[in-house]
């Protein structure tokens, strides 16, 4: 069975966008596909039952920004066959909400919960899913979210420690360099 | 077979009709107690809330997040070159495995392709990083239960192995040796011999060790038959590494999905039957004496001259194409991997770190701990080996 087989074969069943093998060359043994969001469960219940796709390596989302997008990605990992499959699932960052596979895979709860805190991403009904994960009585935006600004966040919240100074890197290492230089090099 | 407690379970609180258990702390009849963060019965900077009825545990729970760092926002904002010494600080005894599966992602996706010795060179570290990483977990399973000189034995050869780290990379615990493109240097004179005598002294001190641990009766008695992972847990919990090889399934990621110079390598996966906490120490303590097989097969096959690096862009404006890939790697705990996206610019658009004790501490633990015995908590945590900076990045 060759990864294109499986494709063929999925695609008859469900809406799967385009097949694109991340190693061409010799050793063809990931791939990513796209799924619509409503689909995904079933989809992954197929692969698993049916496919051999057993493991589920883990679960994470990438922040496009500029497209308004999170990038769910489910990586399952089918052992016999020596075969990595990521299910991408794309849904909107203004109502980032996602079916839950907790039930699918109980490992998976604890990474719905990571992503809940980190990216805003709910899984209603996933448990625990309220609790704090990592982050204690955080009230700002999700900190993973590519437009929360990480340097603001640390001159907002935290003071600058006294006699601390920022050098420019560059005049810095010249004058320790050349001292008898002027800062502007000439 | 080891029981804690008679099998009949009526104490054991029922559950509501939402399936969350009906624990009334105001009876009088439970406890809550905190196992760590700071506990000498705790692994690094984690902890576990108890829920406690006389001495069984009747809920657990794990808590994270004493060791955030932040690390794949940080990626975010450096460059790729930028990223490799910040890699390593995620998993602080074997760090190399971040090392390996960040230079291995970063050289597929901007197709550059790391010359054959330096494969040779990971394959060692990589290997050298898991007996340390064993060699520690010994010791504190062992100290779990109260036997304190066997982790003086352990940290004893371990520091040997430091001393070989330090000579080939020049640092101890955090080497920052294998960057993307290759390996900063090759093995420095006379390193053969000097390697053949600490993998001496480790296999005379493994000897001792089984003699004292794993034949005394204590330890016997405290481990067989306790901390059961069911084989069909696997999958559910995504269980890796030595943790799954104990429970009889040979899931190991050098035979599974090959790669630097394992396919040349003659070993085979270690398993176990029984997946009690013993099976565990005793599956890890087998891994060790193939990790020494392994470095003396690598030091007698490995090429002596030949570039250690390929050849790089400049770093400083290093673009990499949009795409996204996996690379994983068996580590002494289990599957580690990394999940890269690129978008074309200078910086990672998302580094996700996929560590064996993400689903083992958290998940699993807290399926394993309910029902036994407070005094066993620690054992049964130390033998899951997890490491707290893993979960967290």
């Amino acid at each position: 069975m060759t990864m294109r087989e499986l494709y063929d074969r999925t695609k008859a069943l469900f809406p799967l966008g385009e097949l694109i093998e991340q190693r061409s060359g010799g050793n063809n043994d990931l791939v990513f596909v796209t799924v619509p969001a409503a689909h995904l469960r079933a989809t992954i219940l197929h692969l698993r039952d049916k496919e051999g796709f057993s493991h589920l390596v883990l679960l994470t989302a990438v922040d496009w920004l500029e497209e308004g997008q999170f990038q769910l990605t489910y990586l399952l990992n089918n052992r016999q066959q020596a075969y990595d499959l990521g299910l991408r699932v794309m849904i909107s960052r203004d109502s980032a909400t996602m079916e839950s596979i907790h039930d699918v895979w109980p490992t998976a709860a604890t990474y719905q919960r990571e992503l809940r805190e980190m990216f805003g991403i709910d899984f209603p009904g996933s448990p625990r899913i309220e609790e704090e994960f990592i982050l204690e009585g955080w009230n700002d935006i999700p900190p993973y979210r590519r437009d929360f600004d990480t340097l603001k966040y640390a001159q907002e919240k935290f003071s600058e420690r006294p006699g601390r100074k920022t050098h420019d890197p560059e005049t810095h290492m010249r004058q320790q360099l050349y001292p008898d230089m002027s800062p502007t090099g000439k | 077979m080891y029981q804690p407690f008679p099998p009949d379970r009526s104490q054991y609180p029922a559950k509501k009709a939402d399936g969350t258990l009906d624990i009334d702390l105001t009876s009088g009849k439970y406890l809550k107690l905190w196992q760590g963060p700071n506990h000498p019965g705790i692994t690094g900077n984690m902890s576990v809330e108890l829920t406690v009825c006389g001495d069984e545990v009747v809920e657990g729970k794990t808590h994270v997040g004493y060791l955030h760092r932040g690390f794949e926002k940080l990626m975010e904002r450096r460059t790729f070159i930028q990223c490799f010494p910040i890699v390593c600080r995620i998993c602080v005894p074997e760090p190399d495995f971040n090392e390996y599966c960040y230079a291995a992602a970063v050289e597929e996706l901007a197709g550059i392709q790391a010359p054959e010795r330096a494969h040779w060179i990971r394959t060692l570290i990589l290997e050298m990083g898991r007996i340390n990483s064993y060699m520690m977990y010994l010791g504190g399973q062992a100290g779990s239960l109260g036997q304190g000189v066997i982790g003086q034995w352990t940290t004893y050869v371990r520091d040997l192995m430091l001393d070989r780290f330090e000579e080939l990379t020049g640092a101890r615990i955090y080497h920052m040796f294998i960057l993307p493109g290759g390996v900063r240097d090759g093995l420095p004179d006379g390193f053969a011999g000097r390697m053949e005598e600490t993998l001496r002294e480790i296999e005379s001190i493994l000897k001792d060790v089984y003699d004292v641990m794993f034949c005394n009766a204590v330890f016997k008695a405290r481990t067989v038959g306790m901390g059961v992972i069911d084989p069909a847990w696997l999958d559910e919990y995504g269980v890796t590494g030595p943790n799954a090889r104990a429970a009889g399934v040979a899931k190991d990621m050098r035979k599974d999905h090959p790669y630097l110079v394992y396919p040349e390598l003659a070993f085979e996966p270690v398993t176990g039957k029984d997946s009690d906490i013993y099976t565990r120490a005793d599956v890890r303590r087998r891994d060790v004496l193939v990790s020494v097989d392994l470095i003396r097969q690598i030091m007698a096959k490995m090429p002596m001259d030949g570039p250690l690096m390929c050849a790089v862009p400049n770093v400083l404006h290093w673009k990499i194409p949009r795409g996204e890939t996996y690379i994983r790697g068996e580590c002494s705990r289990g599957e580690y991997g990394y999940y890269l996206v690129t978008d074309g610019s200078g910086y990672p658009r998302r580094v996700n770190v996929r560590g064996p004790s993400y689903t083992h501490a958290m998940a699993l633990l807290e399926r394993m701990i309910v029902n036994i015995s407070i005094s066993d908590v620690a054992a049964l945590m130390v033998s899951l080996h997890t490491y707290p900076p893993e979960i967290e990045r």
